[in-house]
């Protein structure tokens, strides 16, 4: 499963991990995950995060 | 002139009036260091707000023509800090700004200016000479461009905000004014400013783990040196960043005939008999001091009554600046006193769910002025909460 990185503050998006705080449970993939969900670390949108080793 | 090492010098500015910054109460004021660097590339690490511009210069051209100046480190691109780059490079034009790669994005969307910019990031190294300086990101702490300069030659590390305080003072190093001030002003410093961000934090501390440095030179209050006080400003930061509060209790809350405010000290009766309490009236205390005593205590009481339905607005702009600063790891308790309506209690307690914080035990809500059964049932809510310690 690919890993987002968030290009504002560098949070990495791990689908195994998911964000379950945010509403994104373990195992989602960044792009089954709403497109409201925000960066846990600063906030920025879901469009602002770019697929590792892409 | 201060001078700090050899050929190192403050150049910051004094804001002797500044009592409220951004929201964040500054009894103090506050102080915005600029540090310059005499080698045969000067260099300046990081301005002052712009209303310093004037003082930061006249400060640089008491030690060099201020044309000089080869480089200008912007740590980080807030204003306090980036807002006299601008002032400065008209008598310095030939000169770098040097920034981290969010630190560059940021300076053009906040100045709109085509200045000479020179990206780092870890692992980089600017030869000004003598020195060879060193850069690290630190992305969040607390903003995504936030950076620190290091300077092995030196020994010092400039890492802008972190280890901060706002404390406007005639005195320029730590060891200089008492302890109990500089700490307390480093905590309230943290609490409203990098508390978010723990875990970027401890990202942060193991990538200094093997620095080796003597003095510390933050972007605002006092220079920390000497072997004790680095020692216990990286220990505080280190709990803090891991969310370990103090075995203590705060109660914070608002009042409006006194009902929540009889309910509140009460409890503080009860619970100062087992655990050190702290007592927080929001009408006459800045919410910059209470969330300085939701970071340092374990045990956080909310009090509020309902009015319209709602908590009252001091007590939801306490909560919203909490669902922010997310102060994880401790216990909540809430109470509060209400005429025929409840339901806004249930705001308070998903608010401080939202916020991080554990609710430990059912709310003590009273209706109208609370009696004597009932006042006498909040030591059962003290001694839960100190049980749960």
């Amino acid at each position: 499963m690919t890993k987002y990185k968030c290009s504002v503050c560098g949070y990495l998006y791990e689908p195994d991990l998911g964000d379950p705080d945010g509403g994104a449970p373990a195992g989602a993939e960044f792009k089954v995950v709403y497109g409201g969900w925000t960066c846990p670390i600063c906030g920025a949108s879901k469009g602002q995060f770019e697929a590792e080793g892409e | 002139m201060v001078q700090i090492k050899e050929n190192i010098y403050w150049a910051g500015y004094i804001d002797w009036d500044l009592r409220n910054f951004h929201g964040y109460s500054t009894p103090y004021g506050s102080t915005y260091n600029a540090y310059l660097i005499i080698d045969e590339k000067p260099t300046l690490i990081d301005t002052v707000k712009h209303l310093g511009a004037q003082e930061m210069i006249s400060r640089i051209k008491n030690i060099i023509d201020p044309a000089k100046i080869a480089y200008i480190i912007s740590n980080h691109t807030e204003m306090d800090h980036s807002g006299s780059i601008d002032a400065l490079l008209a008598l310095c034009p030939n000169a770098t700004v040097v920034a981290s790669p969010q630190g560059e994005k940021h300076l053009k969307m906040h100045f709109k200016k085509d200045w000479k910019i020179k990206v780092v990031d870890t692992g980089s190294e600017l030869n000004i000479g003598k020195r060879t300086l060193k850069f690290f990101t630190m992305p969040m702490v607390h903003w995504p461009d936030s950076m620190a300069t290091y300077s092995p030659q030196d020994k010092i590390l400039f890492p802008n905000d972190a280890f901060g305080q706002h404390y406007a003072s005639k005195e320029r190093f730590c060891d200089e004014v008492g302890a109990d001030i500089i700490f307390r002003e480093a905590a309230k410093y943290y609490a409203n400013i990098v508390m978010p961000y723990g875990a970027q934090v401890q990202k942060v501390l193991g990538a200094l783990a093997g620095v080796e440095f003597d003095t510390i030179c933050p972007s605002h209050g006092l220079i920390w040196r000497g072997k004790e006080n680095i020692e216990k400003i990286i220990a505080l930061y280190k709990q803090w960043s891991s969310y370990t509060p103090n075995k203590q209790a705060v109660i914070i809350y608002d009042t409006m005939w006194h009902s929540t405010e009889t309910m509140a000290k009460t409890l503080y009766r009860y619970l100062n008999e087992s655990v050190p309490t702290t007592l927080i009236n929001l009408k006459d205390s800045h919410i910059s001091d209470a969330v300085t005593e939701v970071m340092l205590s374990k045990l956080v009481f909310f009090g509020t009554p309902i009015m319209n339905s709602r908590m009252l607005p001091s007590m939801g702009g306490l909560l919203t600046y909490l669902k922010g600063l997310k102060p994880k790891n401790r216990y909540a308790f809430t109470f509060g006193s209400y005429g025929w309506s409840s339901a806004g209690f249930k705001e308070v307690e998903a608010s401080i769910e939202e916020a991080g914080m554990e609710l430990k035990a059912f709310g003590a809500y009273f209706q109208f002025i609370p009696g004597e059964n009932e006042l006498n049932s909040l030591k059962e809510l003290a001694q839960t909460a100190v049980k749960s310690l």
